[in-house]
Order: structure tokens, then sequence, then C-alpha cells
């Protein structure tokens, strides 16, 4: 009846039964909170049938942030099991438990934090910089997120009824192969990833679509603003790539369940071909992450130097050529398979190649400071911070490209040390930047910058402590992924040393959580009502903070790169007395919600192989999309009147 | 053009350019599996190879079924589009969805027998890594087929019940790119897996 799903698969060991009771007590307390003040028709009504671009991006960061607290636990195990397992003791974590630690906090870093957070933003600010009132396909935009959020639980439902993947977060075959993972793990770790993989696909089309085809009259490519530029780069690296990893996670799992041998030690199976698949998918993976952050950070260091951005059209080059070179580079991974001499000198030289456009963009922000009146806010702060992690990050980088240092250097610390060194200070301290820069357009009020700017200083601060040493564990020959270290290595004081960067770090979240905290309760005394709090250039800064619902009362129309400024300065001002015309908008639906919900039925019968249900999760996916296609009745017309009166309550 | 027209001839307009994404999305999915399968073809393990296996007039009457489904399509698609105003064009319409459904059906069908035959001689997904990146190459796009007939059912409920509309044309067009898409892909399949391996 329930397969393989047995009461032992309810894990028995303290710090699992602790993880979990956390959990379903943090899920009970907002029930509880829910159900007390009678907000459920609320949240129901307002945000989770919403298909409104602003409230869909306000979720998926609030998703990111939920599992970046459970992603930095996961690293702050590991590093206490680190400094606490050496010699004759074995720390407090047994080797397999673990492995599902690191596995799952890479995974959920890349997949339920950094991604939402990129869908978020894209959410909250693509359509109000193109001068669009949503995006292309509103109701698919409200499936992918509740895809992704139906990945997400399938994640922390491991937790507590199983196990999750021993394997790394890209999970190698022939580890990750039935004959060597025979539990539930990796197939947890297949079926989250690919629910919320067609949840990110489907968005890359929607905002690639978007991007191209609903901007304001006027806005020509080399006019959209920087940000615009690099999401859609990086969502047309997601159309691409991610359908490389649905071949290759789908072969993973037809070897697990009908025991093909794609992936097999025999039988005629290949196991590097899964890696050379699946980095063909994780190298632009890194760079769909980064590019976003790199456009953030163009449009906030031109809002606090006070200038407009040096050599806009450079910008957007080097975020082509980024977009392209990362496809020549998924070899550097892996240069030790044995692919000869040849490739491995054509992978190393694309990898240092990848530099140099990179190396423009960093020279193109700081001249942009170069003689700026730089405002020192927090946004400005994480950009700053991120120049100087992200050059050394990027130079570490190089320095592993050459394969004869890759050979020595390849699954050490030193490893580990470089992607953190550029994914926290790029994608991270970018997404941070981001999110401050742009909440008081969502929410209509300031973060406080007292503590916005304590945290950035702990963040960074513990960053190099923390992983710093890394390097020179890495040097020193450390591996990565070790639950136990031999007391003669001599690794201890430094990896005590990483242990205080991450107690830094963890700091600085907690300045996080009461800069939010603090933030909206003293939300009245930082209202931002002019909808412009950083004399901004672009068009979201051109409508009220919050924006209505609709964002444009009427559609703009530019005349150059800066359009709100070229506003503020008399040229292509609407007129006087504005004519409101009827709004069309798209209704909203609670069909995402339904089909992501069946999705992840159908995930958890094909963990469990509970064959019945499988059945009935396909069969109702097929049958709401085929509901949802019969409905004509998708959207609908705010009348001019209404527009007026908003818009006149808006303004006063 | 009425501004109602207006907005949604320019949604149609979107929604076919977001079929386009799509489907070049799709495409890289069937490239992840040729490739898989390229690397895979001669690693047979002991066990019969694509020459041992496959019948090319069978495989060569499946593709003419598939060919024919797309030309009746494109008959539906062209009724759709350019014989809008015309007495019978929903009728026709139906008509050529019904016969492209059938051809989809037969398609399907020999595809399955072909399978059914190749695990009675012993020749299942199971046996080597050729096989089952064979299975895979050629059964990702009979689910795709599935799919299709499953979408062309549902048109042709919503031609049946809103008549040929702005709406239910941009559909069939949708549509139509999705079935021609799997006619070009299966002509690959034919190229590389079985005029190739006959060889």
């Amino acid at each position: 009846m329930l397969g393989n799903l047995t009461f032992s698969a309810i894990p028995t060991d303290p710090i699992t039964i602790g993880g979990g009771a956390l959990m379903i007590l943090s899920i009970a307390t907002i029930v509880g909170l829910l159900t007390y003040f009678k907000k459920w028709k609320w949240l129901w009504t307002e945000w989770l049938t919403s298909v409104d671009h602003k409230k869909i991006g306000v979720m998926y960061i609030i998703l990111a942030f939920v599992m970046i607290l459970r992603g930095f636990s996961d690293a702050i195990m590991m590093r206490l099991q680190q400094v606490l397992s050496v010699g004759d003791s074995t720390g407090f974590l047994p080797p397999e438990h673990y492995d599902q630690i690191f596995t799952a906090h890479g995974v959920i870093m890349i997949f339920f934090v950094a991604m939402p957070l990129m869908f978020g933003l894209f959410n909250l600010v693509v359509p109000l910089q193109i001068g669009a009132r949503d995006v292309a396909y509103p109701f698919l935009n409200s499936m992918s997120l509740w895809l992704t959020v139906a990945g997400a639980v399938l994640v922390n439902l491991s937790l507590v009824v199983g196990e999750f993947a021993a394997t790394g977060w890209l999970a190698y075959p022939p580890l990750s192969g039935i004959v060597y993972s025979p539990g539930v793990g990796v197939d947890y770790y297949i079926w989250a990833l690919q629910i919320a993989g067609v949840g990110s696909l489907i968005s890359g089309i929607n905002f690639f679509v978007t991007i191209l085809m609903m901007r304001c009259p006027g806005m020509t490519l080399m006019r959209m603003p920087v940000f615009v530029w690099t999401a859609f780069s990086s969502v047309a690296l997601v159309i691409i790539i991610f359908p490389i990893l649905t071949a290759t996670l789908g072969m993973l799992s037809l070897d697990r369940l009908l025991g093909m041998h794609f992936f097999t030690s025999d039988f005629g199976g290949n196991a590097m071909m899964y890696v050379n698949l699946i980095w063909a998918w994780g190298h632009p993976e890194v760079y769909v992450l980064v590019l976003p952050a790199f456009g953030i950070f163009s449009e906030v260091v031109s809002a606090f130097s006070q200038k407009k951005l040096f050599g806009y059209t450079t910008m957007i080059w080097a975020t082509v050529a980024i977009t392209f070179f990362s496809f020549l580079v998924w070899a550097h991974h892996f240069f030790t398979m044995g692919a000869g001499a040849n490739v491995n000198a054509f992978f190393g030289i694309m990898t240092m190649i990848i530099a140099i456009p990179t190396g423009v963009k960093v020279f193109n922000w700081l001249f942009t400071m170069f003689r700026g009146r730089i405002i020192f806010a927090s946004p400005m702060l994480w950009t700053i911070g991120f120049i100087f992690t992200f050059t050394i990050g990027g130079m570490t980088g190089v320095l592993l490209s050459v394969p004869v240092a890759d050979f020595q250097l390849h699954n050490s610390l030193f490893l580990i040390a470089h992607f953190h060194n550029t994914i926290i200070g790029g994608v991270v301290f970018g997404y941070f930047a981001g999110i401050t820069y742009w909440f008081p357009k969502i929410f209509g009020f300031k973060l406080n910058e007292r503590l916005g700017k304590a945290a950035f200083w702990h963040w960074i601060v513990g960053f190099f402590v923390a992983f710093v040493p890394l390097y020179i564990l890495g040097l020193m020959g450390m591996t990565r992924r070790l639950s136990h270290i031999d007391a003669g290595t001599g690794w201890e004081p430094l990896l005590y040393v990483s242990m205080a960067g991450v107690a830094i770090i963890g700091i600085g979240v907690v300045l996080q959580i009461l800069q939010f905290i603090i933030s909206i309760r003293d939300r009245k005394k930082n209202l931002d009502v002019t909808g412009d709090p950083w004399n901004g250039r672009t068009l979201e800064w051109s409508t009220s903070s919050p924006p209505p619902f609709y964002n444009f009362a009427i559609i703009p129309t530019v005349h150059g790169r800066h359009p709100f400024w070229d506003m503020k300065h008399g040229v292509g001002v609407p007129q006087e007395k504005p004519s409101y015309e009827d709004i069309h908008m798209p209704r909203n639906t609670a069909m995402g919600l339904y089909i992501a919900c069946a999705g992840f039925l159908l995930g958890f019968s094909l963990i469990w192989h509970i064959w019945w249900l499988a059945a009935m999760g396909i069969f109702g996916i097929v049958a709401l999309v085929i509901i949802r296609s019969f409905d004509y009745d998708t959207d609908y017309y705010v009348p001019a009147a209404k527009v007026a009166k908003i818009e006149k309550a808006r303004t006063k | 053009m009425t501004k109602e027209t207006l907005i949604h001839h320019n949604a149609g307009a979107r929604n076919l350019f977001g079929f386009w994404a799509y489907i070049m999305s799709d495409a890289l999915l069937f490239a992840s599996i040729f490739a898989t399968y390229a690397v895979l073809q001669n690693n047979t393990f002991g066990g019969p190879s694509a020459g041992d296996l496959f019948s090319m007039p069978f495989v060569l009457v499946e593709t003419l079924i598939l060919l024919a489904s797309s030309f009746t399509y494109g008959l539906a698609s062209l009724h759709a589009h350019h014989h809008r105003n015309e007495e019978n064009c929903k009728r026709k319409v139906i008509f050529w969805l019904a016969i492209t459904f059938l051809l989809g059906v037969l398609f399907l069908a020999m595809e399955v027998f072909e399978f059914t035959k190749l695990f009675q001689e012993g020749a299942g997904f199971q046996r080597s890594g050729f096989l089952s990146a064979f299975f895979t190459l050629v059964g990702t796009h009979g689910l795709h087929v599935t799919a299709g007939l499953l979408w062309m059912g549902s048109i042709t409920a919503q031609v049946i019940r809103h008549g040929i509309t702005e709406r239910t044309v941009n559909k069939i067009a949708a549509l139509g790119l999705f079935w021609h898409f799997l006619y070009i892909v299966w002509i690959f399949i034919f190229t590389f897996v079985y005029l190739i391996g006959a060889i």
C-alpha cells in the first residue's frame, strides 16, 4: 500500500529529531497564529493564489530566507564536526549523517536559496524596470513559484521521513547509483531538483518573453537597464541548460528505478558521461546566478556614486561574452578525468579567457565610482565588499584553471574556499545589496541602515576569517568532505579559526533578522513617500512605493537610457492631465498551487515506490492542465474610472 | 482593429513566441539524450547491436505515418488560419485533427509493438548501456507524442465548444509547432539511430 514507506523511515538519532521537532514546531506556530488572527482567507486570496509579480517575488524571497537558515545550520554543523572530530574523538555526527549534511548544504544553498532569491528579484524588479504591468505569463509565474516550493518541501521532508542523499551536491555515479546508494536519499535529491527545475525552466521562458516582448514604447535593447540585461542573459542560460539537468537526472533515476545502465560501472554504462552532462548544466548555472548580481551592482554603484554607469555598452557586451563563454569551460571541473593534454589545455585557456570580460566589469564599476560623490549606504557597502572579495575569488579561479595546478588542488579545501569566495562575495552580497536597494520600492519603507551596515561588516570579516584558512588548508593537502581528521596533520588550529569565522557570519545573520524586525517596527519613521528614495534613474522609481497592482497607470514612453532621470529633468514628462484607459489584468488563480501539489505527490510517491499514488499524481497534473486550458475567463479589465480613483488616492 | 482584438492578438503573438522558446529548450533535452546515445551506442556489453535488431521496412512505415500526420495537421492549421470564414471550416478542422490523432495513435502502437518485440528477443533496456540509451531516446519521443495526443484531444474539444476563434486558432498554432517539431526530432532518430545503426 505505501511502497517502501514504513515506520522505520522516521529517524531516531537525537540531532535529526531535534531538527525535525524544530521544523514541526515552527509550522505549528505559523498555523496557530494564522488561525488565531483569522488570516487564512487573507493568506489565500491575497498571497497564495496571487498572480501579481510583486507578491510572487516576495514569496520567492521568503522561501529563500527560510531555506538559508537551514543551509546555514548545516554549515555550522559541518564546521563544528571538523573541529570536534580530531584524533581519537569522533565528533557528534556519524559519517553517513555528516555526508547528508554537506549534500543538503550545497543543494539548498544553490537551488533553494540562490535560485529563489534570483527569481524573486526578477519578479520584483524586471517588469517595473521595463515599464510593464506584469510578466508575460502570470499564471505560469505562480506555477513556477509553487513548483519551487514543492521541491523545497521535499528536501525538508527528507529530514523527518527517510534520509537525504549522502553523495555531494551533484550526486556523481556510481556512488549515487542503486548499488552504492540503495536508500531513498538520492531519490529525494532527484525529485526535489526535477520538480524545482521544471519551475525554473518555465520561469526562465517567462522572463525571456517578458523582456523581449513587453518593454514599454521607446525602450530599445540598448536602452534597457543593466539589471534587465543581466536578467535576460541569465534566463537565456536557464532555457538552454535546465533541459540538460532534467535529462541527466532523468537518466540517473532510470538507472535507479528501472535498472538501466547509463552510468553504472558494468553493462556498458559510463559514469564520466554523467559528470560531463551535469557540469554542462552546472558551470553555466553559476553564471545564471552571478550575472544578475552583476546587474544589481551596476544599478547600485551608479545610484550611490551619483553618476551614470561608466561604460554601459562594454558592460552589456561583457555580459553577453560571459554568457557565451560559460558553455565552453565545463571540463575544468574534472581535469583529472584523463581527457588528455589538448582537451585540458583548451578548457584551461577558455577558463582564463572568461576572466577578461569579468575584469572589464570590475573596471567599469571602479570608474563609475571614480570622482563620484559616493554615499556609503549599506547597498554600496555590499558592492564595495563584493568588488574586493570577488576579485580575490576570481584570481584563485584563474589559478585553478591551470590544469597542472588543478591536479594538486582538485577536490581540496582550496577549491571550496575559491567557490565560496565567488558565490558569497558575488551572489550572496549581490542579492543582499539588491534586497536592501529595492526593499523600499516594494514595501514603502527603508530598512534600518545601522543594523544593515553592522550586518555587512560581520559578514565580510566573518567571511575572510572563515575561508582564508580553507585556502591554506587546501594547500596543506586537506581534501573536502572529511568527517574525521587525523591528529598528526596539524590542520586543527586553522579549522578553529574557520569555525570562529562562521560564528562571526552567524552574528551577521542575527543582525539581519533584527534589521527586518526593527525596520518593520519603526516603519513609520522610514517611510518612502516619494517613490524615489535613492535619486534613481530607471523606471521602477517613477511609480509610487509600493506601486499600485497595475504598476503604471499610464505606460511610460522612454527616450534614453535613464528615463526617470530624464523625466526629473523635464524630458518625456507625462502630460499634465492624464487620461486613463481601462487596464487589462490577469485574474488570480489557485491552479498553479494545485498543479504543484500534484507534482509534489508524484515526486513523493516515486521516491517511496507508491505506484498508485504516482499514477494519481500524473493523472492529477494532466487533468489540472486540461481544466486550466478550458478556462477562457482568465483576465479582466480595471475600468478607467477606478484607475483614476486609485491614482487620486495614491498621489494625494 | 479594436482594442479588444489588439490585446488578444498581442497575447497570441506572445504565446507563440514563448512556445518557440520552449521548443528550443525541448530541443536541448533531446540533444542531451542524443549525445548520450552517441556515447553509448557501441557499449553493447556482448548483447545485440543496432545492426542486429532493427527492421528497416517497419521503421520506414512508422516514419511515413508520422510524416503523414504532420501533413494532415498542416491541413487542419491551413483551414483554421486561412479558410476561417468558410462554411464548413469548423467541421474540416475537426476532421483533420481527428485524422492526425488516429495517425499519431497508430505511430505509438507501432512503437509499443517494436518495444515489445525487442523485449521478447531478450533485448530489453536492462541488457546494455546501448539499449538503455535506445529505449530512453525513442521512448522520450514517444512520451512527447503521447503528450501531444492528449493536447490534441483537449484542443479538439475546445474547437467543438468554441468554434474557430482567435484563441482556438492560436492554440492550434502552438500545438502545430510542437507536432512538427516532434516530426523533425523523429527524422534525427531515424537517421542517427536506425539508418546509421543498420550500416
